[in-house]
């Protein structure tokens, strides 16, 4: 419990210092929200008007003090760059709800394929020591991680969609119309997001492996009689997998708060390319929304992992 | 710098290579009858105007839908608030004003069926068409037409929304069908700011209403990010028109997806392709270049050292190549101007490239130079708003055609806020690469080089000037006003303001199911003619 109270605080703490940091970044940048509007058409009578409407003719702590206090009550604001209508500007949990659903099943999508691929292919690694194979994989798995995603969103491109034709790049389906259609297409971002972390997880799960392999228990199973098999998936993978969890933590925090290049590659109208967009055109609500959001998945994933820590090996909770 | 100049160079000639291997290729090498035709249309000379629709193939034939790719989200859906060209383009779709362009660059009668214009100027009297009705299903009634201008006037709430439209003293109903407006003073252009909306009185304060207008097409949705989608106006005033039942306006994020999604068919119709794109395109596809509305120029700070010398800034024009600048950044589809005026503009457009010629004359920069001061040159930073690839490119040439008479040219790459902030409206730079987009009106172009315009971002200061543009305003029909338009053309090319560079093309890719598509001198994308071919 009292674990609990201290990591909640620790939350609150650093997502106060984030939103300082956001807004603090929003005053230093040139040029604000209507100047992004009005652009070139600017006169001061619509400048002035436009500011007041929006609440930033008002010194900024005010303006920060005014935007914490709706924030608490639940009240994320309204977008300054996006219309809902002709009168009313898209509600900021509005616009986010909207945008959420691609990154999460994106993330959804890509932990999976990371889960599925990089096990089987971790414990055939740690097997297959001093073969053929174990230089293949080295080779294999040290290309890939060098690769940075947005370049392998682009190969992914080329081959599947260009010479392949097995989806149309840029023609996102959405979530909305053709819900088997959107996961379809999903599917060749989240190889792109993937593969770099397959090759991250398996190397480390196979060194992992190799460790436990050294250990006096191993032996032990061995002298007691306990086949090849047993050894390796009831002793060996067991524990090597502790350390592969805390790992996979990261990369969910990761994937969940960084999908933003992908996006931009695959034409996502995620949460990534709204963040993007939206600092550009100075929609402070929106990308300050955003930050905290993404501030809180990786602290909050990094708690859960530090939480089954504990469900996986009780002898942590006693150290 | 060097090794991008190379690889542009290296494009360049890839581009060549692909088009048969010939410095000529663009005018005789690729199949397609109706993309040579334009291309080599606009491709120096400007001989004639490009054809004005895609060439007809088939019946028109009623339902259907179209996917048109665009470029940037929607700034705003109030049409009286957006003010950036990519909303503009998709609005003209949903929204009319009592006049609006056609493809020819006149205005014609749209909610009004007639208008007439006092002798003074200050009086304009519009007789409103019976019969239109909003998308709601209500007609267009006198009140919904005082309520939309007394709006974008500023009468209303005392903020204009369109500056032009300040000037509108009074808006007074004289019977249900006549609306008479106005104006402080007469200004023979004011008439293509009554292009501005009609929209339903009240419906700009009320809560939460969706966009309705008169256009052929009504709003169904809008999603940020992804786009937003039209359907075929049932009432539209026009008889016969629009053909096509839906229309998405879908937000492409770059131009390569949009080569790809036009490859593919999720989108239809592309205008900004750029020009070694269009000769990937196989004949799935009609190529069209048209001139833009955009007058791109190096922007010279006057009132900045050592720029605030003439002879300096005419060193700068003698020494920049338009004609390569072209060819590299366009493969030789813009046209090469040296006045502010859009050659478009018939009536007002003055021929200058003779003045300081359209390719280097080294020698003549050089001697400038030393006369002002400066025989082993400057340094030049030359800000460039980086999401303009295109600007880029063009900076990319200049910057290693300065160098050749000695100006140490460097580009300095500031995101589109920065300039806004601190070049557009703060000034503080000495050299930019950018342009103007201009909605019409020939004043316009001129309009921000007065001493005094809040618009004259290159502290341009010449008194005669001023004074000349003062009583071209004075002039009331347009005729009268282009000699006036001409002379202030020529006070800024004698003055070497700044380097006008050249008028990029728009590079039109339509899918060959469909046909009926208009080109505007304007930005607009007008869905109403365009229809699938059987």
């Amino acid at each position: 419990m009292k674990y609990l109270g201290k990591k909640f605080i620790t939350l609150i703490i650093t997502l106060f210092v984030v939103s300082v940091a956001a807004f603090l970044a929003f005053q230093i940048i040139p040029g604000d929200v209507v100047t992004s509007i009005l652009g070139t058409e600017a006169t001061p009578e619509r400048e002035a008007k436009l500011r007041a409407e929006l609440g930033l003719d008002q010194p900024p702590v005010k303006r920060y003090v005014n935007w914490m206090t709706d924030v608490l009550q639940g009240d994320l604001g309204v977008s300054y760059r996006y219309s809902k209508n002709m009168n009313e500007m898209m509600p900021v949990s509005e616009l986010i709800g909207d945008k959420l659903p691609v990154t999460l099943w994106l993330a959804a999508l890509s932990l999976v394929l990371i889960v599925v691929v990089s096990i089987p292919l971790g414990v055939l690694w740690a097997r297959s020591r001093n073969h053929f194979l174990d230089a293949v994989l080295g080779v294999v798995t040290q290309t890939s991680m060098a690769i940075p995603s947005f370049f392998l969103g682009i190969l992914v491109t080329y081959l599947f969609g260009i010479v392949l034709k097995w989806f149309i790049p840029g023609g996102y389906v959405s979530y909305r119309e053709n819900f088997g259609a959107f996961l379809g297409y999903l599917v060749f971002p989240a190889i792109s997001i993937a593969i770099p972390k397959i090759a991250m997880t398996a190397r480390f799960l196979r060194n992992s492996m190799l460790t436990e392999m050294r250990s006096d228990y191993v032996r032990t199973a061995y002298s007691k009689g306990c086949s090849d098999r047993r050894v390796m998936y009831g002793h060996v993978l067991r524990n090597a997998l502790m350390p592969v969890v805390t790992f996979l933590g990261m990369i969910i925090a990761e994937i969940v708060a960084g999908s933003i290049v992908v996006e931009q590659v695959f034409g996502l109208p995620g949460v990534g390319r709204l963040l993007i967009s939206s600092i550009s055109t100075r929609d402070f609500p929106v990308v300050e929304i955003l930050i905290l959001y993404i501030t809180f998945v990786v602290i909050f994933v990094y708690f859960l992992v530090d939480v089954l820590y504990r469900v996986i090996d009780p002898r942590i909770s006693n150290r | 710098m060097k090794k991008r100049l190379f690889s542009c160079l290296l494009m360049a000639l890839l581009t060549m290579a692909a088009l048969g291997g010939c410095a000529g290729g663009t005018e005789e090498s690729s199949g397609d009858k109706s993309s040579t035709e334009s291309l080599a249309g606009s491709n120096g000379t400007q001989a004639g105007a490009p054809t004005q629709e895609s060439t007809a193939s088939g019946e028109p034939v009623y339902g259907g839908s179209a996917v048109v790719g665009i470029q940037q989200d929607i700034d705003s859906l109030d049409p009286h608030k957006a003010t950036a060209a990519g909303t503009k383009e998709v609005l003209f779709n949903i929204f009319e004003g009592l006049v609006k362009p056609d493809e020819n660059g006149n205005l014609i009668n749209a909610v009004a069926s007639d208008y007439t214009i006092s002798e003074d100027g200050l009086v304009y009297t519009f007789t409103l068409r019976d019969n239109v009705k909003f998308h709601n299903g209500n007609a267009v009634t006198a009140e919904d037409v005082k309520y939309s201008l007394e709006r974008v006037s500023g009468l209303l709430d005392g903020t204009p929304l369109i500056s032009t439209m300040s000037t509108i003293q009074a808006v007074d109903i004289l019977d249900e069908n006549t609306v008479q407006v106005t104006v402080g003073s007469a200004n023979a252009e004011l008439l293509y700011s009554f292009t501005a909306a009609i929209i339903p009185a009240g419906s700009g304060e009320e809560e939460a209403v969706d966009p309705i207008g008169t256009g052929p097409f009504s709003f169904v949705s809008y999603t940020p990010q992804e786009g937003i989608v039209v359907a075929k106006n049932a009432d539209y005033w026009q008889e016969g028109l629009p053909y096509l039942d839906e229309v998405t306006f879908k937000i492409v994020t770059s131009a390569d997806t949009a080569l790809l999604e036009l490859q593919s068919g999720s989108i239809d119709i592309y205008p900004y392709l750029t020009d070694s794109q269009s000769q990937t395109l196989g004949d799935t596809h009609q190529v069209i270049a048209s001139p833009s509305n955009v007058v791109q120029a190096l922007f010279l700070n006057n009132t900045v050292a050592p720029l605030d010398d003439v002879k300096v800034r005419q060193a700068i024009l003698y020494a920049i190549d338009k004609d390569s600048v072209n060819d590299f950044v366009g493969g030789g589809s813009g046209t090469v101007i040296s006045s502010a005026m859009l050659p478009t503009l018939k009536d007002f457009y003055v021929d200058l490239n003779d003045v300081y010629g359209n390719t280097a004359d080294v020698e003549k920069a050089k001697k400038l130079l030393t006369e002002a001061g400066y025989p082993d040159g400057f340094d030049l930073e030359i800000a460039i708003p980086s999401n303009y690839e295109f600007h880029m490119q063009t900076g990319e040439v200049i910057v290693e055609q300065l160098k050749a008479v000695g100006i140490n040219a460097t580009i300095n790459a500031v995101e589109w806020n920065t300039w806004l902030t601190d070049i557009y409206n703060g000034r503080q730079y000495a050299a930019t690469i950018s342009g103007i987009t201009c909605d019409q009106t020939p004043g316009y172009l001129l309009n921000r080089f007065q001493t005094e315009s809040s618009k004259n971002f290159i502290n341009f200061r010449n008194e005669e000037y001023d004074k000349t543009y003062l009583e071209a305003q004075g002039v009331q029909d347009m005729a009268g006003r282009s000699d006036y338009y001409a002379e202030l053309q020529q006070i800024l090319v004698d003055e070497a303001s700044t380097a006008f560079l050249q008028v990029p093309a728009n590079i039109t890719a339509i899918s060959k199911r469909l046909s009926g598509y208009k080109f505007y001198p304007v930005y607009v994308q007008d869905m109403s003619t365009v229809y699938v071919v059987e």
